[in-house]
């Protein structure tokens, strides 16, 4: 009787267990702590500033993306591009590269995209494509410098977001049709309106701006859903996207296993770039936002760094990561004039460097249940009197060699093979 | 040749934040610490210099012994990056994060606590922290009378010449001799090798990399001050990407001190050319191009490009670098 009730709670018990063992929803609960302990920081920063007013601006951070549709609508809005750069520094992150140069990628994208939308009057999906194309060449120059002159991608990343803004700004100062002032505007230093000049460019809505009462609506979000989704097929269900971890993982195994890792470093810092790219047409064909000529880098680029973090470089949760962080920052901004944006930041990057503490909170978690489970077992066999199976010991060595040369991920889907 | 000295001048003057930071990234890479976050470091540190120097401006000593408050501006500059930069080594050292995760979010942490503090210091809306204009060493400082022409070596010498310039040549040769002629340099070079040999013959590896990012928290907060005082114009809650182009002159140098130098003032020297292009005779002026200033703007980045494409065929990181060390494992 005892015995049977013990093995029922014992199922239970393991089936709790396995859902609590899923890599998942590990680093679900760790994103979620670090937010948590973010805000919780946020607001004792805002109690310090203004006591008076923090309450107020701590709600106004949480609340103000849902507060009304206009406001959600520009959440969507800023997210689709934060979701792309992201993806952008996640798929690179996959492969083993760091991709810095996001924002020169989505500058250069941008700029694509409204060459095509203003000089050549082109529909909206042909300049996204022209995004594409922009992007992935900016993104293919680190690559290349990589994988046959041996510079590090960061430094090169980083030269070429600079020239990439240089050769931006030169571009759209020397094609006149390009400036606002070209059709009676007088602002000289701003690529022209899309509403006034090829209506066609403009992302289309589908009626959600009316739905929404917001000019900020298009079908952006959407797109950058389905680019997530892609991503996240090509890199884990397809043999391109294994050979493109494998190389992340231990490039010399997989130079070993016969993979041209060459290759597949120009590949991933070009597909890295495409996608950025993309970022940068969605955000400059909506019709609302126009391109200044500044001198400084755009900060969209740079901001995909913290959402691939925050998503652990997983490309669906990256959605999520990025539709939290544009909430907060629309939230942000509904603290003005009482405090200054910056908040958020602040807010963000605490989320961010105890996402990086919580990767070991997590390890410790799984470790514990491991410990626990491996306990268990014992007493039951202390118990039971029962030799333990031999195979058990050989397998876990077996895996452990394995993992010398490649991660247990990446072994279990070769064997699935 | 007045034209000639001010570039002269201007390039070193561009050059020093640049060496300083990119030792500081050294010191923390040839120990193991990948230091992404130097960007943020400089930030701290010219923030908690420069609202010193602005304080000091109503201090009787400070106008007094003006270098001595430059110093102390400096010390705290290094200070305060050396403990931003601990946040950075806590993360990575004792609790094995990702070092890249880290970095990040104190270069997103640094400009947005500036500017939070500045506007709880000096009022909302208020962004520039002014630095007083008695910085600057002049020949009186010397006793000596400034000439009313400006020959060659008084522009060469005191056009922009500020206690920042001779502390970084100090501490460049310094860290020569640390890193190649003592004791702790093999050992913080050992642990960027391979630190489990390091620790087989009983180096502490986690005290070394601490000691190699706290140096670079203090090199890179002094850079950001040096940064700042070379701009002129007040600290404005950003250092440009520095921080970056100092990473990115640091692999160009090849993790070596001398060669980092020589990096820094390339790339300054093709910086300050870009503004002067149009007194510089033999350079095109591409009058049929609008804006052609971003063409020189251009010209340091495309250079450092060509020149890595020459050179770092040969580049070689440390060997441990970003890999955070585990006692365990093998």
């Amino acid at each position: 009787m005892k015995k049977k009730k013990s093995a029922s709670f014992e199922n239970k018990g393991s089936m709790l267990k396995q859902a609590l063992d899923k890599p998942g929803f590990h680093s679900l609960t760790a994103s979620v702590l670090s937010i948590v302990i973010g805000l919780i920081f946020g607001y004792l920063l805002l109690v310090f500033l203004k006591s008076g007013k923090s309450t107020n601006g701590i709600i106004k951070i949480l609340v103000t993306g849902f507060s009304n549709p206009a406001k959600f609508a520009k959440v969507l809005y800023q997210a689709a591009p934060l979701i792309l750069t992201g993806l952008s520094v996640a798929f690179a992150f996959k492969t083993g590269l760091f991709n810095i140069g996001a924002t020169g990628q989505y500058t250069v994208g941008a700029m694509f995209a409204l060459i095509g939308a203003l000089v050549w009057q082109l529909p909206w999906w042909a300049c996204i494509l022209l995004a594409f194309a922009g992007g992935a060449i900016w993104g293919a120059i680190p690559g290349i410098f990589k994988a046959l002159l041996n510079v590090n991608e960061v430094i090169t990343s980083i030269m070429f977001n600079w020239i990439g803004l240089f050769v931006v700004n030169l571009t759209i100062t020397n094609i006149p049709e390009m400036l606002a002032n070209f059709y009676g505007g007088s602002i000289a230093d701003r690529t022209a309106n899309l509403e006034s000049v090829n209506t066609g460019a403009i992302i289309p809505k589908w009626g959600l701006d009316n739905l929404l009462g917001s000019n900020y609506m298009n079908i952006g979000i959407f797109i950058a859903i389905l680019v997530s989704i892609i991503i996240y097929i090509i890199l884990n269900k397809t043999t391109f996207g294994y050979e493109l971890k494998a190389c992340g993982l231990n490039r010399n195994a997989s130079k070993y296993a016969g993979i041209n890792a060459k290759r597949n470093i120009i590949l991933s810092m070009t597909i890295a770039g495409a996608l950025a790219g993309i970022g940068g047409g969605l955000y400059y064909l909506s019709g609302v936002a126009q391109y200044n000529i500044v001198k400084n880098l755009l900060p969209m680029g740079f901001n995909g760094i913290p959402v691939a973090l925050l998503g652990a470089s997983n490309p669906i949760a990256v959605v999520f990561s990025g539709l939290f962080i544009s909430y907060i920052q629309v939230g942000g901004e509904a603290l003005q004039p009482g405090f200054t944006v910056e908040i958020v930041n602040i807010i963000i990057a605490v989320i961010i460097y105890m996402s990086a503490l919580s990767l070991i909170v997590k390890s410790g978690i799984s470790k514990l249940l491991k410990i626990k489970r491996q306990r268990n077992k014992d007493k039951e066999d202390s118990n039971s009197d029962e030799v333990p199976p031999n195979s058990d010991g050989v397998g876990i060595q077996a895996g452990d060699y394995g993992a010398g040369i490649l991660p247990e991920e990446v072994q279990k889907e070769g064997d699935d093979k | 040749m007045s034209v000639f000295a001010s570039i002269l001048s201007g390039t070193i003057i561009f050059a020093v934040p640049l060496i300083l930071v990119a030792l500081g990234g050294m010191f923390s890479e040839r120990s193991g610490t990948i230091n992404i976050a130097l960007e943020g470091i400089m930030i701290i540190g010219a923030l908690c210099a420069c609202l010193f120097l602005s304080a000091s401006n109503d201090m009787a000593w400070a106008l007094k012994n003006p270098q001595l408050a430059v110093f102390v501006a400096i010390l705290i500059a290094g200070a305060s990056g050396l403990i931003f930069s601990l946040l950075l080594a806590f993360a990575s050292i004792n609790l094995k994060a990702d070092q890249t995760i880290g970095g990040t979010a104190l270069n997103m942490m640094a400009p947005a606590l500036a500017i939070v503090v500045t506007w709880a210091i000096q009022g909302a809306g208020q962004t520039t922290i002014n630095i007083p204009s008695w910085i600057r060493i002049t020949q009186a400082d010397f006793g000596l009378t400034q000439s009313a022409t400006q020959g060659f070596f008084e522009s060469l010498t005191f056009n922009s010449f500020y206690l920042t310039t001779p502390i970084a040549i100090i501490l460049l040769i310094v860290s020569v001799i640390i890193l190649y002629k003592t004791k702790f340099g093999l050992r913080l070079r050992s642990c960027g090798e391979h630190p489990q040999a390091a620790d087989s013959v009983g180096i502490n590896v986690y005290k070394t990399r601490y000691a190699g990012v706290a140096i670079s928290g203090f090199l890179g907060g002094i850079g950001g001050l040096a940064f700042t005082v070379a701009v002129g114009s007040g600290f404005q809650s950003s250092v440009a990407g520095y921080g970056f182009l100092a990473l990115a002159v640091m692999i160009f140098g090849n993790w070596k001190p001398l060669r980092i130098a020589g990096a820094a003032l390339l790339f300054a020297l093709f910086k300050v050319i870009g503004p002067m292009a149009g007194s510089i005779p033999f350079l095109p002026s591409f009058s049929k191009i609008k804006a052609a200033e971003y063409i020189y703007l251009m010209l340091p980045y495309i250079v450092t490009m060509i020149v890595l494409a020459f050179t770092s065929k040969k580049s070689r990181a440390p060997k441990a670098e970003g890999i955070p060390y585990d006692k365990s494992s093998r």
